[in-house]
């Protein structure tokens, strides 16, 4: 859903006279929502940016996009670049299966987790403030 | 190439978990388009993004609570542009998390890189704030109610080009 709502808030950057480019792993799903310019980097979700730890392959990507804001003369490039998340492809058979669920308890719990903790921090914060 | 049909996985997976319903994805034809007005090196570049993280301070606090898909109001949130990415951590639930653990920030939300390319002269400015909002199934709520408000911010702080990261 990620991809569909950022080509959204692209479109309406490029109408109000903003250019963008959008960094993408889902190349499809920014295609369909008419993305005006696409970096598409064929990584697992979460990665748009780069690859983790490897300030390198970031910088590359970054870049890719920099140079389609300098060169594109019409709306809707799609730029696929080259880079390869890992030999075997196993990983894109596997998302969304039995397998490889897309949502978990786990995850859900983690964040419940990161809540709570906020909720305590800002407690804190609001009893110091009144001096306690 | 061979990538992931994403559009077709979704179907097929809510299908197998008994939904009879698809989720209709946004399909435009017609596409805005604004070309750089100046060199980059001249521009003023913001980070517009919907990775979901909380701010941290220095102790390693959350200053906020992770923002929550799925509320009717406004769903805008700012970072600093000058905030540490060792001070954002990831509260990601959209990500292949088999593949990737979102420990490394600036994979998602390039915030160093952009630092970088500041200093290099690439970028003529950054944006007072860069931008956050939650993935949301209303293309509608985007289109009508959260982009705009990103655009007026944006305009307020006189960004020439955004580059967006979705999560």
């Amino acid at each position: 859903m990620c991809h569909q709502t950022v080509s959204l808030v692209a479109r309406v950057l490029e109408a109000g006279g903003i250019s963008t480019v959008t960094y993408t792993n889902a190349r499809d799903i920014a295609a369909s929502a008419g993305n005006p310019r696409q970096i598409f980097l064929n990584y697992p979700l979460g990665n748009p940016a780069g690859r983790p730890h490897d300030a390198h392959n970031q910088r590359e990507v970054l870049r890719a996009g920099l140079k389609l804001l300098e060169e594109a003369d019409r709306p809707g490039i799609i730029i696929d670049l080259p880079y390869v998340w890992s030999e075997s492809k196993e990983w894109m058979e596997k998302f969304m299966t039995d397998e490889q669920p897309f949502t978990s308890d786990e995850a859900e719990s983690k964040r419940q987790e990161l809540l709570q903790k906020a909720r305590e921090q800002k407690g804190r914060q609001s009893r110091s403030r009144r001096g306690l | 190439m061979e990538y992931v049909r994403y559009i077709e996985k979704t179907h097929e997976y809510y299908r197998s978990l008994g939904y009879e319903k698809t989720y209709h994805y946004a399909r435009n034809v017609d596409i805005p388009f604004t070309p750089l007005k100046k060199p980059l090196s001249e521009s003023r570049v913001t980070l517009v993004s919907t990775a979901s993280f909380v701010l941290m301070d220095e102790q390693g606090y959350p200053l906020e609570e992770p923002k929550m898909i799925g509320t009717n109001e406004l769903e805008v949130f700012t970072a600093p542009s000058d905030w540490p990415a060792d001070r954002i951590l990831s509260t990601s639930e959209d990500h292949d998390r088999y593949q990737t653990d979102m420990t490394d920030v600036n994979a998602f939300f390039p915030t160093t890189r952009m630092q970088e390319f500041l200093k290099e002269g690439t970028f003529g400015s950054l944006s007072e704030s860069y931008y956050r909002t939650l993935p949301n199934y209303s293309q509608r709520k985007t289109t009508e109610t959260d982009a705009p408000e990103i655009l007026r911010q944006c305009r307020e702080d006189h960004v020439d080009v955004a580059l967006l990261t979705p999560v």
